[in-house]
């Protein structure tokens, strides 16, 4: 099977899903590039990091529709182009720009359907960059899918891989309702082996990608690749760490991550969003309200802290979540002492 | 108009101390020392001083993510910028920010901004400042021709309008947003006759022209001053580089920029006027330059070799108290 990374992947599902049904549709700023520049090179950009390449020269820019910088009416356009037949899939450039649209987002689209009476369909994805780790300060390194999973009536999907994120993706463009679908911006280049043909992978389904019995570690995005690691240094040692990802967080597969936590008894939740009201709470709520009998130790998050991302790497480096802290947390739930495992440095 | 030569001098250092920073800062990003994005204002250099040279301390600007200059020609100090860019112990907004949020409260300058339209709003507030506390203080906005689109500098024009703030939107045309062109990105192809529509006077000025500048601000901000609200002046100035540093620029021509170094460079464009009609010695032009060299190497060595940010520094400043 070929090996491809996130960028590609995602690339091609769009071509795929661009080539099955003509009602999708790709929006955003610089999804072409170079509209009016003086090269008269058509497609400069194809994305900022490329992901849409080669999707203008296929599908024409009646298809590919390029925006100026104005996020509200981006994604207020892919809504109503969704309420009324086609199934758009927009850019928003990095999450942290959902401030300039969240009405759209959040009292429209999000709303659509239950308000209407269930008469609506809402076929709308937005693809989006989260993550930190690279630098680029407190305005475009934030996650913030949290808060979106908090809003009824928004799908929120988080690829951990390149396969992944094909089947995911796939899925989400041709669900009928809205799904922000969160692509790490550090994650592009990795690759593993994904298929030429389209395929779909369900929603709510997590996947075990480390199977264990003596704690469960769930964990999205960039950071079941730091979860897996830390598994396998532990299998080593002959702890046997579960990693379940979740895929996607709204819904949320509960019946895995609770058999997984009756399994094993114990439960660290790593997220790389802020801590509180978060997904990591939400886990560590699960585990508290349905496998309540089954824990031998306090669940424990490992998270961002409480703060903004810091421009300084010196800083930003504590700010994620890191190999160290998960493996620290994991062995404080074996050792049944959590204490240690909440501070972050 | 007439233009002390004090002034004049004074100009003409802080757009050099823009350039020889940014020149640096180019090289340095190619060296790989600097952290994060980063976007230079080169060929833009007479905007924000012919716009700064008419404000105090006491006057607000509010930036953009390309707010290096901005920040320079408001009086930021230049070892607290380059601190800040390199995010070390004693940046400006210690190591937090970094290129794209600088900011120095106590110059009037409220920040780099990385969400594009982000600052307008901002500094709208701070004309309201001004106007409520009746100091006679104005507010101006550095906005982007890609900028210029967002619906938050739609509003705040409005808003300005309304409420006659003192309040200056200063659109800096340099002819791309990102990869896209203004001739392409810019609905109806104006920015001054969508500003003129909100009911205020708007002028566009050649950018690199310092004194172009400098006069259409002259009057915006006596208008501010005077209590009769909001001006808009869109000063047009294409940036020489890529639109980060890194950009492949394959949606530009090859040698678009070279000949616009060559005709409109706005040092070179300053230089000779206020030479020949203001009476500057271009002696002591050189002598500015050789002095700003000094400066920016000796800054720019301080700032690597400065001290990181402690780890703990990570949860401090989120909240005055909690
Ligand atoms: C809200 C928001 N949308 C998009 C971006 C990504 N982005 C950063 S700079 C830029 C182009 C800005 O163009 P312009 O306003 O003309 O400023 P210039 O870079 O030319 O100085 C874009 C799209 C952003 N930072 N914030
Ligand atoms: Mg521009």
């Amino acid at each position: 099977m070929p090996q491809k990374n996130i960028r590609d992947a995602i690339n091609e599902t769009l071509k795929l899903e661009m080539r099955r049904d003509p009602r999708v549709v790709v929006i955003g700023e610089d999804v072409v590039g170079g509209l009016g520049g003086s090269s008269g090179v058509e497609e400069a950009a194809g994305g900022t990091f490329g992901v849409t390449a080669g999707l203008a020269a296929e599908f024409g820019r009646r298809r590919v529709i390029d925006t100026p910088i104005t996020e509200s009416a981006i994604i207020g356009m892919a809504g109503g182009a969704a309420l009324t037949g086609l199934r758009p899939v927009a850019e928003l450039m990095f999450i942290d720009f959902i401030g300039v649209c969240f009405d759209q987002i959040l009292n429209q689209i999000a709303k659509f359907r239950y308000m209407f009476g269930g008469k609506a369909r809402v076929p709308v994805v937005i693809r989006t960059m989260t993550g930190a780790g690279l630098g680029t300060g407190p305005q475009h390194s934030q996650s913030l899918y949290n808060m979106l999973a908090n809003v009824p009536g928004i799908k929120v999907v988080l690829p951990s891989n390149a396969y992944d994120a094909k089947g995911l993706l796939t899925t989400a463009i041709r669900d009928d309702d809205p799904v922000i679908f969160c692509e790490n911006k550090a994650m592009y280049l990795d690759a593993c082996e994904v298929p030429d043909e389209s395929y779909t992978i369900p929603f709510g389904q997590a996947a075990i990608t480390r199977p264990g019995s003596d704690v469960t570690v769930v964990a999205l995005s960039r950071m079941v690749t730091l979860a897996n690691q830390v598994a396998d240094k532990l299998a080593g040692e002959g702890i046997r760490v579960e990693v379940v990802d979740p895929r996607t967080i709204s819904p949320l597969d509960t019946a895995t991550i609770l058999g997984s936590v009756q399994k094993t008894g114990r439960l660290v939740a790593v997220d790389e969003c802020n801590p509180v009201c978060s997904f990591a709470s939400e886990l560590v709520s699960l585990a508290a309200c349905e496998a309540y009998d089954a824990l031998q130790a306090a669940p424990v998050k490992v998270t961002a802290p409480h703060t903004p991302v810091p421009a300084a790497p010196d800083l930003e480096q504590y700010y994620v979540p890191s190999l160290a802290r998960i493996e620290e947390a994991i062995r404080n739930t074996l050792g049944g002492s959590t204490a240690s495992a909440r501070k972050v440095v | 108009m007439s233009y002390d030569p004090i002034m004049l001098l004074d100009a003409y250092r802080r757009m050099r101390a823009i350039r020889e920073f940014e020149e640096r800062m180019r090289r340095e990003v190619q060296a790989g020392t600097v952290p994060g994005f980063v976007h230079l204002y080169c060929g833009e250099e007479a905007i924000a001083v012919g716009a700064c040279m008419h404000l105090q301390d006491t006057d607000y600007i509010g930036s953009t993510h390309r707010g290096h200059g901005h920040c320079i020609a408001k009086g930021c100090d230049i070892e607290g910028l380059l601190l800040e860019i390199y995010c070390k112990q004693g940046g400006l907004c210690n190591g937090k920010g970094g290129s794209m949020h600088m900011a120095d409260l106590n110059k009037g300058m409220l920040g780099a901004n990385a969400i594009v339209g982000g600052a307008p709003p901002i500094a709208i507030g701070a004309a309201l400042t001004a106007q409520v506390l009746g100091n006679r203080g104005v507010a101006l906005a550095f906005i982007g021709d890609g900028a210029s689109n967002q619906g938050t500098v739609f509003e705040s024009m409005h808003m300005a309008t309304v409420h006659k703030l003192p309040m200056i939107f200063m659109y800096e045309n340099n002819g791309y947003a990102e990869f896209s062109g203004a001739s392409w990105h810019l609905g109806g192809g104006d920015i001054t006759r969508r500003a003129g529509g909100f009911g205020m006077p708007a002028v566009k000025v050649d950018g690199t022209d310092f004194f172009a500048v400098y006069d259409a601000m002259a009057e915006a901000v006596r208008r501010a001053r005077d209590g009769e609200g909001p001006s808009s002046i869109e000063a047009v100035a294409m940036r020489w580089y890529g639109h980060f540093e890194g950009d492949m620029q394959t949606y530009r021509k090859k040698g678009e920029v070279d000949e616009l170094r060559k005709t409109s460079d706005p040092l070179p464009k300053f230089e000779e006027r206020a030479t020949r009609e203001f009476g500057l010695g271009v002696e002591e032009l050189r002598e500015i330059d050789e002095e700003l060299r000094e400066i920016i190497d000796e800054a720019v060595d301080v700032a690597k070799a400065a001290p990181k940010p402690l780890a703990p520094e990570l949860y401090t400043d989120v909240y005055g108290s909690y």
